[in-house]
């Protein structure tokens, strides 16, 4: 009787397991059969080759995926929900943990979407700045991803070639800012404070140096047999499934359509700088491995642009309601005392409305959606997180293809998992 | 187009000093067009992105109006998201779409309110593949129910949570908590 009764028991586990791969794939055979007996297998969450913590339970005919089910959402933080009870100024560290590997963009996209709303004029020399900022920031993203692309197809060397460049950056953002990877750049009107004679000194330094690095990383990858047999036409998209997919960034530009929010909608002075927007073809891997690496090209011709131009003038906006007083001030006088209270209590009179603005993250358009009922934090408030928006279509891209391939096309899409989850 | 001008006397004053608002009043003139002035109420422009509220019954067709159009090409799918708005009797729950036309750099706000009753708005995942995640999401922050979705569940959030956390009654911090009030600067 016990025997029958765990046989039983065994049966029904493995009927509804059956069920279960059956929802995932209406495709799955429910008779035994070796010959078409599919494989589920567990790609993350805790995967090293997923660069983060999302999970794809992919069924698998040997090494061809048949379907795949994304679960993503491990950590999710709940930003948008935490950003209801907080003053303006204290959301930028909750945007700096959503693209961490390029900070600086999220944090000015927040300051210039609340400038927006407050109608702040920023003086050129902060816009040149964030410029500046933005682009190192940019260059840090695709060097990341170009990199760790690399190293998924079993080039280590390139990415260690490339994460010291990104750590002279980290220093210039330390200069600059204090922090390395969650930045908390800049404030609403401007920056914190100006570029120091150490920064610019660090920022010409690595102008110098870097050229040769990447022409070195280009030479080795660029046109290397075994590096071009692995990723030409791997997760390939079409650029109307990238439009319907609602892709932007370089993964759009890589399957041939040349929409930039830099160029499309300029904001922070992008229409004084002379650059180029690189765009694929076929939307492939190697298209967008090569489009990253000619925006890095044309964002060192933006710093050096801004550089060389850089205004003279303040580093931030004579707007006394929203920018903090210098920390002397407030000791010293009365009115700077006041809105020294009046900000840090985000006591500040911000207007009804609702305002959508956007930047160029490194990824594609991150948007801000805030509507404000006139209180202290936003009544809501909406990222737009290119990330979560073409991560859904990694499922298409792959389906079809070996397992090898996804871990590449995965690595080439750049989904960094605090912007997909926020 | 002659008489759909004639009867925004505002907008066309307006177009006349401002490129952007220029778009908008052409715009504005396609929607009027192409799904009848009576289709859209609160019409707006705040900084400068038309904003037209319209019902549930009626977004459907307008957003797959606008996404064939060959004239703006608003076939860009930018974001949507859920809203919440306790105060408003029958219209507390609402879904905000932002399109994007990129031929033409012009993008447009479109709104609709529901009473949260009848949490129920139509889906756009036929026309959009953006839409799937974008309406999970709001499923699960608001509990909006899109019938005709694909795979209608929780994307952020587990799956036994048995609420909706977006929604303005719950509480950033434990409502019972009694040692930690904000009466003065919260909401």
């Amino acid at each position: 009787m016990a025997v029958n009764d765990t046989l039983e028991g065994t049966h029904k586990i493995i009927e509804s397991a059956r069920e279960q791969q059956a929802h995932l794939n209406p495709l799955a055979p429910t008779v035994n059969d070796f010959n078409q007996e599919l494989t589920t297998l567990n790609l993350g969450p805790t995967h090293p080759a997923t660069h983060g913590i999302f999970q794809n339970i992919l069924q698998m005919d040997g090494e061809r995926i048949i379907s795949g089910v994304p679960t993503i959402g491990y950590i999710h933080r709940a930003f948008e929900k935490i950003a209801e009870r907080r003053p303006f100024y204290q959301i930028t560290t909750l945007t700096d943990r959503m693209n961490y590997c390029s900070s600086p963009i999220n944090n000015f996209g927040w300051h210039l979407t609340v400038e927006k709303l407050l109608g702040v004029e920023v003086p050129k020399r902060a816009q040149y700045i964030r410029v500046i900022l933005m682009e190192l920031a940019r260059i840090t993203d695709h060097l990341i991803c170009n990199g760790i692309l690399g190293v998924d197809t079993g080039a280590f060397t390139g990415f260690l070639y490339l994460m010291d460049e990104r750590e002279k950056v980290y220093e210039i953002y330390e200069e600059v800012s204090g922090a390395r990877l969650t930045t908390n750049m800049g404030r609403v009107g401007g920056m914190e404070r100006d570029f120091s004679d150490i920064a610019i000194a660090k920022l010409r330094a690595w102008l110098k140096t870097f050229p040769a690095v990447m022409r070195e990383f280009e030479a080795m990858f660029n046109r290397n047999r075994i590096f071009m047999d692995r990723i030409v036409g791997v997760g390939a998209i079409s650029a109307e499934r990238a439009l319907n997919y609602g892709f932007t960034g370089p993964n759009l530009r890589a399957a041939g359509v040349d929409y930039d929010v830099r160029v499309m909608n300029p904001y922070s002075s992008y229409q004084d700088f002379d650059f180029e927007i690189p765009v694929g073809t076929k939307g492939d891997t190697y298209d967008r491995f090569m489009v990253r690496n000619e925006e890095i090209w044309q964002s060192l011709r933006i710093i050096e642009q801004a550089l060389e131009n850089l205004p003279a003038g303040p580093y931030h906006a004579d707007a006394p309601h929203f920018y903090l007083p210098p920390k002397q001030a407030v000791y010293q006088n009365m009115e700077a005392l006041i809105y020294h209270f009046k900000i840090v209590m985000g006591e500040i009179d911000a207007p009804v409305g609702e305002v959508y603005h956007s930047v160029e993250g490194g990824n594609g358009e991150l948007g801000f959606y805030l509507v404000s009922d006139g209180g202290r934090t936003p009544y809501r408030l909406h990222f737009r997180r290119p990330c979560f928006i073409y991560y859904q279509a990694y499922t298409e891209m792959v389906v079809g293809q070996t397992l090898s391939d996804a871990i590449v096309t995965l690595s080439s899409m750049n989904v960094i998992a605090g912007e997909l989850d926020a | 187009m002659a008489d759909q001008n004639e009867s925004i006397p505002a907008q066309e004053e307006a177009a006349a000093q401002d490129p952007a608002a220029q778009q908008n009043a052409e715009l504005l003139a396609l929607l009027h067009r192409l799904f009848g002035a009576d289709a859209f109420t609160d019409v707006e422009e705040p900084y400068g992105l038309l904003t037209v509220t319209t019902t549930r019954e009626q977004i459907h067709g307008i957003i797959a109006g606008l996404q064939k159009d060959q004239e703006l090409q608003l076939n860009f799918l930018t974001t949507m998201c859920g809203m919440h708005w306790p105060d408003r009797a029958g219209q507390e729950l609402g879904m905000v779409y932002h399109l994007h036309s990129l031929t033409r750099n012009i993008r447009l706000r479109l709104k609709i309110f529901f009473p949260i009753a009848d949490p129920v708005a139509p889906t756009l995942t036929d026309l959009y593949s953006a839409a799937n995640w974008m309406e999970r999401e709001a499923f699960d922050f608001y509990g909006i129910i899109f019938p005709g979705h694909p795979n209608l569940m929780r994307i952020l959030n587990v799956e036994d949570m048995d609420y909706h956390p977006m929604r303005k009654e719950y509480a950033l911090e434990d409502g019972t908590r009694e040692d930690k009030t904000d009466l003065f600067f919260g909401r």
